[in-house]
């Protein structure tokens, strides 16, 4: 039995909006997989829940626009990623990433969009997303916005959602993946539930010849307080010989992640796996998009 | 806070029973339907011994909320014998392969093989690996419950040898 004062099961997103604008204190609820645990340890004990488990027709499943754009129900699961054809045709990596939370049951429960509403540095689809400039589309009172993922981190657990506001899309535009191939990699204690030491999710794209670097992408999860992208080191990275740029992309990166000491691993540690995983990421996505080293 | 009625099939069956809507599927399912083949272990969706099938698809039952489950499908491990009492082929090979010492993971496991043998493909023995990665065994140091699960999707599918 669980420590909730109410939980009101939404009918659609809108009654669950304006179950949120009558309620100020009350918690959304979709997969469970990160609420119930807090209330299970006592930070969210007593909490007013607002549950859209059940909005399924309207925010489950993934979809291609007629224009290309992937669109992702924020209901999707972890397991519903992976397995999309649609993801797998268009951003493969966002589906091995998906592939990487938690254990299988863990992945049929929670959702990509719970993944980036609970603000976490560690979430294992957030630097994907962030690499890929994944277009937010939030509904409220007020109607429909777009959010780009690099305003949607407000700090530690804090995103750029009104408190009345529902993800009702995760948008990666066409232009944002096509021509590019991805590799994320979760460095954890273990290989399966487990939550990410460090995260970095690494998209390439190479000239025709496949040996440059024509343009690149690099986002970590837990080297600072929310998932970032390196600004500079893309830049930097840019127009080098693949060799060169995997060669380089660790050290740039450096100057740009700020991890700190946690339970789980010192900052030395997570600098040693920035510099050492960036590197890796880039050789990985650089060979997936056809280059030969 | 007020019961509610939550109508699903259980184990093929369908039910009808009282809840309170704070509790987890695990609570309902141990409780007020007794089947206790369900195992509360971690409480917190990571060490698996409470996985049973919701709509086919294996979930930790204990961050699962009842209210959730309205009209849906969920299968336990009770639902696996026969009429007579005969233990199911994935059973067997837990049996056979010796893949049980103290058995509170085991419930779990084997739903979570239920899945995995109805999917109908083959996996390697690192896939299998992975598909049971959402189980914690402080037993038997996973090596025979590996050899059930391959050898219950072996002879579901008749595959000969390696």
């Amino acid at each position: 039995m669980y420590d909730i004062t109410s939980i009101y099961q939404a009918r659609s997103v809108d009654d669950a909006i304006s179950a949120l604008k009558n309620d100020p204190e009350a918690l959304v609820i979709a997969g469970g997989t990160d609420v119930l645990i807090k209330i299970r340890e006592g930070k969210d004990a007593g909490c007013r829940l607002v549950s859209i488990h059940e909005l399924r027709e309207e925010l489950e499943g993934v979809a291609l626009a007629p224009n290309g754009d992937v669109e992702i129900g924020p209901l999707t699961t972890f397991r519903g990623c992976t397995f999309s054809d649609v993801i797998r045709a268009t951003v493969p990596v966002l589906g091995e990433a998906a592939d990487m939370a938690g254990g299988p049951q863990l992945r049929a429960a929670g959702t990509l969009g719970g993944n980036l509403c609970n603000g976490i540095t560690s979430a294992d689809t957030a630097s994907t997303q962030m690499a890929f400039g994944a277009v937010l589309r939030v509904r409220g009172p007020e109607g429909e916005r777009e959010i780009s993922i690099n305003d949607w981190y407000r700090g530690v657990g804090k995103v750029a959602l009104a408190h009345d506001e529902l993800l009702v899309k995760i948008v990666i535009p066409k232009s944002h993946y096509e021509g590019w191939s991805g590799h994320y990699i979760k460095y954890a204690m273990r290989s399966a539930m487990d939550i990410a030491t460090l995260g970095v999710s690494c998209l390439v794209k190479l000239s025709a010849d496949k040996t440059v670097v024509e343009d690149l992408r690099l986002a970590f999860g837990v080297a600072g307080p929310v998932p970032f992208r390196c600004l500079e080191t893309e830049k930097a990275m840019t127009g080098l010989p693949i060799g060169e740029a995997v060669k380089q992309i660790g050290a740039s990166a450096l100057k740009e992640i700020h991890p700190r000491d946690s339970w789980r691993a010192s900052k030395a540690f997570r600098i040693q796996l920035a510099r050492e995983l960036s590197g890796r990421a880039l050789a990985e996505a650089a060979r997936k998009g056809g280059a030969q080293i | 806070m007020s019961m509610e009625i939550l109508s699903c099939t259980v184990n093929g069956r369908p039910v009808e029973v009282g809840i309170d809507p704070r509790e987890s599927l695990a609570d309902t399912l141990r409780e007020r339907l007794g089947l206790t083949s369900v195992k509360k272990g971690c409480e917190v969706g990571e060490c698996g011994a409470c996985t049973v099938l919701v709509d086919g698809e294996a979930i930790d039952s204990c961050i699962y909320l009842s209210v959730w489950a309205q009209g849906k499908k969920i299968f336990t491990v009770e639902g696996l014998q026969d009429e007579s009492g005969e233990l199911s082929p994935i059973q067997k090979a837990f049996v056979e392969e010796a893949a049980i010492q103290c058995g509170f993971c085991t419930p779990g496991i084997i739903m979570s093989a239920v899945e995995i043998v109805g999917s109908g493909k083959q996996y390697t023995r690192e896939e299998l690996r992975k598909l049971i990665s959402g189980h914690l065994c402080r037993c038997t140091g996973y090596q025979n419950i590996l050899n059930a699960v391959e050898r219950a999707v072996n002879e579901a599918h008749k595959f000969v040898g390696k």
